[in-house]
């Protein structure tokens, strides 16, 4: 198997876009991946997304998606794992690369979120849930994480001001995001005042509802060597896993079992031990899954990733900087694009162009993208070389 | 939503059907085909869950999905059964507020939604507070 780097990133700015179709952001964000590679050609492409047919009505994406990015005859496949699908797009077109197939292939994520009704849109994501036996009884996506959240309170005394303190954070390091949705911050009483969606989750605790798309070029190291005149940035290790769908089923409902075995796959193909990884890109669809991520993926003892945030540890300068992105919270959520997006992050930090919201130094990252309540997670650890 | 779908499910939602395996004892709700990491459903038994147990987790739902509006607020939770299996269903016939993890419940057959412009209804199993020194056949 070949090495890959991620060589060209791009992105839209995300948010509640009336004026962009789900085509044109895709395509904004490829030209602006392709151009940042410097490649002269693409050789495949793999597109994530959640559900395009229950929001925008729209099936067959690969084709739709190479026609208009104008390249004929573009081999691409549509890739779908809920809320993780933007992630397995990127294993999917390093596997492409790595076994000698392709040299330079597009990872890429998009999702139209707002083209629908709020009802819809509920609807669409709830399909990533058990629909006979979660979703008919009523529940809803913050409906599961609250029950989550309201565990892991009883069984480890996480507390209601520790999850604002994830979003105050999120959201801290958003506002210095020139691609965020919610650029600004939050105060920890707004966040605790704001309206209850699904107890003890509140409006604040969740991420939104965007209009977005984000694109990585892929390529093995001799074609990067070639075109990219920026520092490679290499995937040395991804880690794939499935877990149960409807979680009275699970084990335990305070440990992300999928988040924890694809973790220790891909710390073992890197190499690497969690102590190694210097910032992390993790999956904050509700400010409750930060906190249980940090702990599956062992940057926390269990039970204590509560403290993380209110301790400043997982903060630009902390011990191991958490969403400097903004995360799913204050940067946005359109389900499909999610996953490649943490590469964009991941790349911008290793390449050391954050700006303000830089982590010094970096120079070992992971980003952590799940499914669902966590029926599935696709994590990959990025090196620059 | 086609009744076919919400008649299939009726040995579950009805009369809370399950399988358990013969050799390591586990419960399955909802049934499965074959037990897991065994690729083999032959030793999976019909069993009938108990309808006692306790609230292991709950939440309150305030933004409802559509066809859930007129019931909103309610609470959706994780009840415990007596045997150590676990279902999700609605908590039903309490004060919100006042509830607790570990609490007591019992298992009702209730009416659940109504599907699409048909209007056709679905039942199952809700939970409701047990109460004290009343115990169900």
């Amino acid at each position: 198997m070949r090495d890959v780097a991620i060589i060209g990133i791009g992105m839209n700015k995300w948010g509640e876009l009336w004026n962009d179709s789900l085509r044109d952001m895709y395509v904004d964000a490829a030209v602006d991946a392709i151009k940042d590679s410097g490649v002269d050609h693409i050789d495949g492409m793999y597109v994530g997304s959640m559900t395009p047919g229950l929001f925008v009505g729209q099936e067959h994406l690969g084709s739709l998606l190479a026609d208009y990015l104008g390249i004929r005859n573009l081999p691409c496949t549509r890739v779908e794992s809920a809320c993780a699908s933007g992630g397995l797009a990127i294993k999917s077109a390093y596997l492409e690369i790595a076994s000698g197939h392709s040299d330079i292939v597009i990872a890429g994520g998009v999702e139209k979120m707002t083209d629908c009704s709020g009802d819809q849109a509920t609807y669409a994501l709830a399909t990533a849930a058990d629909q006979e036996y979660e979703v008919f009884h009523g529940a809803t996506f913050p409906g599961l994480y609250a029950m989550m959240a309201r565990r892991h309170m009883h069984d480890y005394g996480t507390t209601r001001e520790q999850l604002a303190h994830v979003a105050v954070k999120n959201h801290k390091n958003g506002a210095k995001n020139p691609k965020a949705q919610y650029p600004f911050e939050v105060t920890m009483e707004g966040v605790m005042t704001s309206v209850m969606v699904a107890d003890p989750l509140r409006i604040l605790d969740c991420s939104p509802i965007t209009d977005g798309a984000a694109c990585a070029v892929l390529a093995d190291m001799e074609t990067a060597k070639k075109f990219c005149k920026k520092p490679l940035v290499k995937i040395t290790g991804f880690g794939h896993a499935t877990d149960r769908i409807a979680m009275h089923t699970r084990d335990s409902i305070t440990r992300l079992d999928a988040t924890a075995v694809a973790g220790e796959r891909a710390f073992k193909m890197a190499g690497r031990k969690p102590e190694d990884i210097q910032l992390a890109e993790v999956h904050d669809c509700f400010t409750i899954a930060e906190i249980m991520v940090i702990e599956d993926l062992g940057f926390f003892e269990k039970g204590k990733g509560g403290t993380a945030a209110e301790s400043g540890e997982t903060h630009i300068g902390g011990r191991i900087p958490i969403n400097t992105s903004g995360g799913l919270k204050s940067k946005g959520h359109p389900v499909g694009a999610t996953g490649v997006a943490q590469a964009y992050e991941m790349v911008t930090q290793l390449r050391g162009d954050a700006g303000d919201r830089q982590v010094q130094g970096a120079k070992v990252g992971l980003t952590h993208n799940m499914g669902g309540s966590g029926g599935s997670t696709v994590v990959h650890i990025m090196e620059v070389v | 939503m086609f009744p076919s779908r919400i008649w299939r499910d009726s040995p579950q939602r009805y009369r809370l059907e399950a399988v358990k395996c013969s050799k390591e004892g586990h419960v399955y709700f909802p049934p499965r085909r074959v037990a897991p990491g065994t690729l083999d459903g032959s030793t999976l038994e019909p069993y009938k869950l108990p309808d006692n147990g306790t609230i292991y987790t709950y939440t309150i739902i305030e933004v409802p999905p559509s066809q859930f509006k007129d019931e909103a607020p309610y609470v959706v939770g994780i009840i415990e059964l007596s045997d150590g299996t676990k279902i999700m269903c609605q908590i039903t016939d309490c004060e919100p507020d006042k509830l607790e993890v570990g609490q007591a419940v019992k298992l009702e057959f209730r009416r659940i939604q109504t599907h699409g412009e048909h209007g056709v209804l679905s039942y199952g199993y809700k939970a409701v507070p047990a109460i004290p020194g009343i115990t169900t056949v």
